[in-house]
């Protein structure tokens, strides 16, 4: 790495902060709300979840949003009928997810390619039917209700997170950082350079004696546990849990912002998130046929971006 | 009791055959081309909508005629336009594309013919139960059956005793050496796409005459043609049809006794073939992995 090369990381990465720091200053005049930021916070997160599988190991999962559900219901739940304390509920919903996901990520980590995303596709949505058939437990088709985050207590003196919007963005920009910090810490360390190398050449990483299966295994788990998180924060931003969280085709808005964000980068997934959010945003205040635009924008990605935005500035800047 | 197990056996066979239809199609797509096919519902649901919009013209004879070969050729030009380009690239992004296609599917076909669901008038005589004992079976559905059965052996046939459809199977197991030998590959996935389209376009307007329409009911219909895919095992088309029927029947019969549970069986199935049979039932070592 070159000196110029580092000066230039470590300017994007202050840029990239002191943003988000700042967003609830500088997107109400650009006709933005806090609550959105926090959306594409929350989004970026999971899609950020996704692409530690998808862009640092290489594999393909398209049923994430499965695990993504489980922590919503699971921090739901917590809140609902174990007790009424935000913490909990954040942890509660990481375990689920986590939990769910290292499960079957034993039953798939055999699989590779097409047949590894076709079974993570169908075992997601085992989870759908569940939480939809269920009513009992989970509100069925209606979600679950009848919880809303409370304030964060630290004896002393509490934070109202509920009813002031900034506040709450500031915890929810707190837990992405600590989520952050920990996915990178992973990728750095000598585990996420393995990853990196199964992505780059399976067959040989086998030979060099790496347990690849065992370590697919894991970072199915550890992407789980980071999106179940994800998942509980979302619980915890819209005072609900929705079955349509665990529907496949939320799995593809995450594998989308994260390609369209640029795949090999770090923070590419947020800024795909941002973009994918605030368009659908805007999109379906404008039209009816929000879906079929949503739907081009994905084919459109696919023929013109493949890298994503950050793979092609990366490219601008390198040339 | 045993009326009503018999009852939701034959439903279960009659569904299961259906699945089978829509996952040939599925399965021919992703075994050549590697192309996991999200747009198949939707490709379902245009066939269906294009037989209703020509029945008042031709009956509903010459809607099963017409629209299949009608739905294949705009899956041609898709597949011209769009699909082309992604072969050989990561599956990602063949895969995120149908997926995209199928929101713009499923939005047009709202937006020309409307949400609520439309019927599709069928022959008087297919309509009416066989006999009052067994009131459930409909000629409609003996039909479809019938239908089924014949399409999926005329498939098979194709694939055996043709030069297209050796070359399909030759292709499936290693295409590089197909194309060294002088096959056009990119006329040979055109093909194999149309095909698995056509019989997607046919699903549609079977399933028109017996559900009616929706917009909505091609993403219903395509997770269990997934779960069939991956239960006979992928690379395998026989697999693929008995995967079909297993989850049909297995479904149905879980109508009976536990009826809210007859989606998730599908899925329990699923797992317990995984885990016994890794590559699914009749899939084998080197097949697509």
């Amino acid at each position: 790495m070159t000196g110029g090369e580092g000066a230039r990381k470590l300017i994007a990465l202050g840029a990239i902060w002191a943003a988000l720091l700042l967003a609830p200053y500088w997107m109400p005049p650009l006709g933005g709300y806090t609550a959105l930021g926090t959306r594409v916070l929350v989004l970026g997160l999971a899609a950020m979840s996704v692409n530690f599988l998808l862009g640092f190991t290489g594999v393909l999962s398209f049923g994430h949003a499965a695990y993504f559900g489980l922590g919503a219901y699971g921090a739901g739940l917590a809140l609902k009928f174990l007790a009424p304390s935000t913490p909990l509920s954040l942890i509660c919903g990481m375990l689920v997810g986590g939990i769910a996901g290292a499960v079957l990520g034993a039953l798939i980590v055999r699989r590779r390619g097409v047949y590894f995303a076709m079974v993570t596709i169908a075992f997601g949505q085992v989870f759908y039917y569940i939480a939809f058939q269920w009513s009992s437990v989970t509100g069925g088709d209606d979600g679950l209700r009848g919880f809303s985050r409370q304030p964060l207590d630290f004896g002393v003196f509490s934070i109202d997170i509920l009813s002031n919007a900034e506040n709450f963005y500031y915890f929810v920009l707190l837990c992405f950082a600590l989520a952050a910090a920990a996915m990178g810490f992973v990728l750095r360390s000598p585990f996420g350079r393995t990853m990196i190398a199964i992505r780059e050449n399976e067959r040989r990483a086998r030979f060099l004696g790496i347990p690849v299966e065992r370590h697919i295994w894991i970072a199915f788990t550890l992407s789980c546990f980071f999106i179940g998180f994800a998942g509980a924060l979302y619980a915890l931003l819209n005072n609900f849990a929705d079955p349509k969280g665990l529907h496949y085709s939320q799995s593809g808005d995450f594998v989308i912002m994260a390609v369209m964000g640029g795949m090999r980068s770090f923070w590419g997934p947020l800024l795909g998130a941002a973009v994918f959010v605030i368009l659908q945003d805007y999109l379906s205040s404008i039209t009816v046929n929000w879906m079929s635009f949503i739907g081009l924008l994905f084919v459109l990605v696919v023929l013109f971006f493949p890298r994503g935005l950050l793979g092609a500035i990366r490219r601008k800047v390198q040339a | 009791m045993t009326q009503l197990l018999l009852f939701n056996i034959t439903n279960g066979l009659i569904i299961g055959a259906f699945y089978v239809l829509m996952a040939l199609g599925l399965s021919l797509i992703l075994n050549l081309s590697n192309v996991i096919n999200f747009a198949h519902g939707g490709f379902l649901v245009v066939g269906g909508y294009i037989a209703y919009t020509i029945t008042p013209y031709l009956g509903f004879w010459g809607a099963l005629l017409v629209a299949p070969p009608l739905t294949a050729v705009l899956g041609l030009a898709i597949e011209r336009a769009l699909i082309r380009p992604l072969y050989g690239r990561d599956p990602l992004y063949s895969l995120l594309l149908t997926f995209g296609l199928a929101f713009i599917f499923e939005d047009m076909t709202r937006f020309i013919w409307g949400a609520q669901g439309l019927p599709v008038t069928i022959p008087a005589f297919l309509a009416r139960p066989l006999s009052s004992e067994f009131f459930f079976i409909t000629g409609y559905r003996l039909f479809m059956v019938g239908m089924v059965i014949v399409s999926v052996t005329l498939l098979f046939v194709l694939l055996r005793y043709t030069r297209l459809g050796i070359r399909i199977r030759a292709g499936t197991l290693d295409l590089e050496t197909v194309s060294a030998l002088g096959v056009n590959v990119r006329m040979l996935r055109s093909l194999n796409f149309a095909v698995g389209i056509f019989l997607a376009g046919l699903s549609g307007v079977l399933a028109a005459g017996q559900l009616g329409l929706e917009p909505t009911m091609g993403a219903g219909l395509l997770m269990p043609s997934f779960i069939a895919i991956i239960v006979g095992g992928v690379g395998s088309l026989t697999g693929t049809l008995l995967g079909g029927l297993l989850i049909g029947v297995a479904s149905g019969v879980t109508a009976v006794y536990f009826p809210s549970a007859s989606e998730a069986v599908m899925y329990v199935l699923m797992a317990v073939v995984l885990l016994i049979r890794p590559r699914g039932l009749l899939g084998e070592e080197g097949m697509l992995t």
